[in-house]
C-alpha cells in the first residue's frame, strides 16, 4: 500500500474499519450508490432520525437565535446556501462554500480539508464557530435539549436518556442519524448506467459522459465505478482554487500555520481567506497538501451553485472554463506553482464543453429535482 | 543488522522527531557540542527540462523542478545554500539550461551546480561552464570540506568518435542498455586534482564530496555506476567523517563503504525502478538501503521529490521530501556507524509493497 496518498494512514484506517462494522440499513440503498456505512455505536434508528431532524433545523443554538444547521444547508437548495461563502449569525462571511449533506453520509472525512472524520464529529464544530452559530460552548445546547418538553420526549424515545445523561454525544450521533438519510442516487445518469434505460439522457448528456470518462478526465478524481458512482476519490487536490490567496512567502505561511495552531483549524481557517487557502495542509501540515482541498461529489451539482471550495466560480460552464484552463479562470493566468500534476490544459472544444454541462444536470436525483 | 525500533528512536533522537514534524516549523537541534557549526542545505536534483520546440517544454518536468523549488524555499530554518545535483537539460541544449534556470532562480540562496550527463554529451560542458558553474571545485562551510566532481566523463575514445552530430553522442549517452554506450569516470586528471585538494584538509575535517553518478558501482547496464570509483574511494580513505552525495538514480539509495557515507538524491522529474528488477546485468544494489514504495501512477509526482540535509554528527542526515508519499529520513547513527531509515530500517516496520494484479 502506498501510503500518504491513501486518505488514511495505515494504522488509522484500520482503526476506522474496526469502528464502523456495517450495519444494515433500514431503507433500500438508491440506484448508483454503494451500501451505505453506520457506525456499530451508533445504529440508525427512525426516532433518533426524527430527533436530528428537529436539531437541525432548531435555529436557537445560535447566539441570535437566528441560525440552524438548515441556514446554510437548506433542502430547498440542494442542502447547501447557494451564496459563494457560507453567512452565520450577523450576516458573518466565513471563507469557504457550504458543502451540500446530500450524500455526506458516504465522504470518508468532512470538511473541505476533511479535519473531521465523521458526521458526528463534524457536527459539533458549526456551533461554535465565531462567523458561523457562534455559542461560547455547547452548554446552552444542552441546557434547552434537557428542558424542552418536546426534546426531553424526543431524546427519551431515542436514546432513553434524560437530564444530564443527556450529552453532546447523543445530540452529535441524532444530527448524524438525520444526515446519514439524506443519501441520494436515482439520477438521470444512475437510470441509464446503471439501469440500462438507453433514453435516460439525452444525446448531449451521453456525449457529456464520454467526455468525462475520456478527452476531460474527470472521472480520475470523480470516481464512477462498475455498480455505483460517489463522484469523489476521497481525496484532496490543489487545482489551483485559492491559488491567489495562498501565502507567498515563508513568513505568510508560518503566520498562517501559527494562526491554526493558537485558534483551532475550524475557528482559524473560517476567518481568514489566506489560512483557509492552505487547505489540506492545515490539518496535517504535510507539504504535498498546501492548497490541496477534497474531492467534492458531483450528484446533484446543478442545485448547488456556486462553485470550489471558495464558491469562486458561478456557474457549471466557468468550472469547465477553469478545468479546461488547466486550473485557471483565464488562460491568460499564471499556473498556480504547487498546482496538482492532473490538472492541465484539457483542449476541450465548445461542444464538449456543452456535452459536459449536460452531462452533469443529468446527476440531479429526482426528489431534489426542481420542478 | 537488527535493531528495534524504541533503541534506534533512541539514538536518533532529534532527528528522528525532526521528520515527523512539518518541516516548515521545526527549529532543528544540530550538533549538541559545537552549535556554531549546525546548518542545513537543500538538495535539488535531475529536472531533466525537455523542450518539445520553441518555448513548449514537457510541463511535468517543469511542474516538477517548480514544486521543489517551492517546497525548499519554505524550509525553517532556513538553509545555509542550495545545491543542483545535476541534469538540469534532459539533451544538453542552451535552450533547456536556460529554462531550468529561470525555474532555479528563484531559489532564495545560493546555489551550487553538479553536472550530469545530460547536461554535458552536446557541447562537453562548455555552456555549463560558461553560463553556470565549474565543473569541478571545492569550498569550506562552517568546518566543512565539500567538493564537487565532473564524474560523468568516459574514455576519449568513445567522446571523440567520429560522430555525425554532437547530438549523436548526447542520444547515446543518454540511452539505457546501450550495448554501444560507455561507463562514467572522473578521470585521472579530476583525481590528481582531488588528491592535491584533500592535502591541505584536516584528517577530522568532515568531508561532502557531491557528484552525479554514484561513486561506487551499483548497476552497468544504467550507468549507476563510476568506472574508477574505487580510486576515488582510495583518496577519500584517510578522512574520519566522509558522505557522498549523488543524483542520476532518480530513488533512495544508502550505503556504507568504510569511512564513507552513500546517500542518493531523488528526481523531480521521474522515478526510475531499482535494478534488482532487471537481470541482464548483476545488479548490486546496497543492501543496507530500502527501497521506496511502488510509485502510484495515478500522482505523476509519486516518488519523485527533493531533500534537506544537516551535518548535526558530522555525517549528513538525509531529509527526503516526498510527494504524495512517505517523506523518509535516513540519518547517521553513530552507534552501528552507517546511515539507516529512521522509520522502515528494521524489517518488521515496513509497509508491505502494493499488491498488483
Amino acid at each position: 500500500m502506498n501510503t500518504k496518498a491513501r486518505v488514511f494512514k495505515p494504522t488509522l484506517w484500520s482503526a476506522a474499519i474496526a469502528a464502523t462494522l456495517v450495519t444494515c440499513v433500514a431503507f433500500a440503498t438508491p440506484l448508483g450508490l454503494p451500501p451505505l456505512a453506520v457506525p456499530a455505536d451508533n445504529p440508525i434508528t427512525p426516532e433518533k432520525v426524527k430527533l436530528g431532524d428537529k436539531l437541525f433545523h432548531d435555529k436557537r443554538f445560535s447566539s441570535t437565535g437566528e441560525v440552524s444547521c438548515a441556514n446554510c444547508h437548506d433542502k430547498e437548495k440542494g442542502f447547501t446556501d447557494n451564496l459563494p461563502v457560507s453567512e452565520g449569525i450577523n450576516k458573518l462571511k466565513g471563507t469557504r462554500n457550504a458543502p451540500t449533506v446530500i450524500n455526506a453520509a458516504y465522504l470518508h472525512t468532512q470538511f473541505w480539508d476533511g479535519r473531521e472524520p465523521t458526521l458526528e464529529a463534524q457536527s459539533a464544530q458549526p456551533f461554535l464557530n465565531p462567523v458561523e452559530m457562534a455559542l461560547t460552548n455547547h452548554e446552552p445546547i444542552l441546557k434547552i435539549v434537557r428542558t424542552d418538553p418536546e426534546y426531553v420526549d424526543l431524546f427519551k424515545r431515542a436514546f432513553a436518556k434524560t437530564g444530564n445523561a443527556i450529552t453532546m454525544k447523543e445530540v452529535e450521533q441524532a444530527i448524524a442519524s438525520f444526515e446519514r438519510t439524506l443519501i441520494a442516487g436515482n439520477s438521470p445518469f444512475d437510470r441509464y448506467f446503471y439501469g440500462g434505460e438507453k433514453s435516460a439522457m439525452n444525446p448531449a448528456a451521453i456525449r457529456g459522459l464520454d467526455v468525462f470518462i475520456n478527452q476531460g478526465r474527470c472521472v480520475s478524481c470523480h470516481v464512477i465505478e462498475q455498480t455505483q458512482a460517489l463522484f469523489t476519490d476521497n481525496r484532496f487536490h490543489m487545482i489551483g482554487s485559492g491559488a491567489k490567496q495562498m501565502p507567498k512567502n515563508l513568513d505568510d505561511l508560518a503566520a498562517a500555520v501559527e494562526d491554526v495552531k493558537k485558534r483551532g483549524t475550524d475557528i482559524a481557517v473560517l476567518s481568514n481567506e489566506k489560512t483557509s487557502s492552505l487547505g489540506r495542509y492545515a490539518v496535517t501540515r504535510d507539504l504535498t497538501d498546501i492548497g490541496a482541498f477534497k474531492t467534492p461529489t458531483l450528484r446533484n451539482i446543478a442545485l448547488t451553485a456556486p462553485y470550489l471550495h471558495d464558491g469562486s466560480l458561478k456557474t457549471l460552464e466557468e468550472v469547465i472554463q477553469f478545468y479546461n484552463n488547466g486550473g485557471r479562470e483565464k488562460e491568460t493566468d499564471p499556473v498556480p506553482e504547487l498546482l496538482s500534476g492532473g490538472i492541465r490544459p484539457l483542449n476541450l472544444n465548445k461542444e464538449q464543453e456543452a456535452d459536459l454541462v449536460e452531462f452533469l444536470k443529468a446527476l440531479t436525483s429526482p426528489e431534489f429535482a426542481q420542478k | 543488522m537488527k535493531m528495534d525500533r524504541r533503541t534506534f528512536l533512541k539514538t536518533t533522537g532529534a532527528a528522528a522527531m525532526a521528520s515527523a514534524l512539518p518541516i516548515s516549523l521545526v527549529a532543528m537541534a544540530f550538533g549538541e557540542k559545537n552549535p556554531a557549526k549546525d546548518f542545513s542545505f537543500a538538495y535539488i536534483s535531475d529536472a531533466h527540462i525537455q523542450q518539445i520546440e520553441g518555448s513548449k517544454f514537457v510541463r511535468n518536468w517543469d511542474m516538477g523542478l517548480t514544486r521543489a523549488v517551492q517546497e525548499a524555499n519554505l524550509l525553517t530554518p532556513r538553509p545555509d545554500f542550495f545545491f543542483f545535483g545535476g541534469d538540469l537539460a534532459q539533451l544538453g541544449k542552451k535552450e533547456e539550461m536556460d529554462h531550468g534556470l529561470e525555474i532555479l532562480s528563484k531559489l532564495r540562496g545560493k546555489a551550487y551546480y553538479v553536472i550530469g550527463e545530460h547536461d554535458y554529451y552536446l557541447d562537453l560542458g562548455k555552456y555549463w561552464e560558461s553560463k553556470i558553474s565549474p565543473l569541478w571545485y571545492s569550498f569550506d562551510h562552517k568546518g566543512v570540506h565539500f567538493i564537487v566532481l565532473n564524474s560523468i566523463l568516459t574514455y576519449d575514445k568513445w567522446t571523440h568518435k567520429n560522430w555525425a552530430d554532437p547530438m549523436d553522442r548526447m542520444l547515446a549517452m543518454a540511452r539505457l542498455d546501450n550495448p554501444e554506450g560507455s561507463p562514467f569516470l572522473v578521470g585521472e586528471k579530476q583525481r590528481a586534482w582531488l588528491k592535491k585538494d584533500l592535502e591541505k584538509v584536516d584528517k577530522s575535517t568532515p568531508i561532502v564530496l557531491c557528484s552525479h553518478s554514484p561513486i561506487q558501482k551499483i548497476y552497468k547496464g544504467w550507468n549507476f555506476w563510476t568506472e574508477d570509483a574505487e580510486s576515488v574511494q582510495t583518496l577519500l580513505k584517510p578522512f574520519n567523517k566522509v558522505t557522498v552525495i549523488y543524483g542520476h538514480v532518480h530513488q533512495i539509495q544508502y550505503n556504507q563503504v568504510g569511512n564513507i557515507s552513500f546517500h542518493a538524491v531523488m528526481a523531480t522529474a521521474w522515478p526510475w525502478p531499482y535494478p534488482k528488477s532487471y537481470v541482464q546485468d548483476p545488479s548490486h544494489l546496497p543492501k543496507l538501503t530500502v527501497p521506496i514504495n511502488r510509485a502510484d501512477p495515478f500522482f505523476e509526482r509519486d516518488a519523485t521529490g527533493w531533500q534537506f540535509m544537516n551535518l548535526r554528527t558530522g555525517n549528513v542526515d538525509m531529509h527526503y521530501q516526498l510527494p504524495d508519499n512517505e517523506n523518509r529520513s535516513v540519518v547517521f547513527n553513530r552507534k552501528t556507524g552507517r546511515p539507516q531509515d529512521a522509520k522502515y530500517q528494521s524489517v518488521g516496520s515496513r509497509i508491505p509493497p502494493q499488491t498488483h494484479y
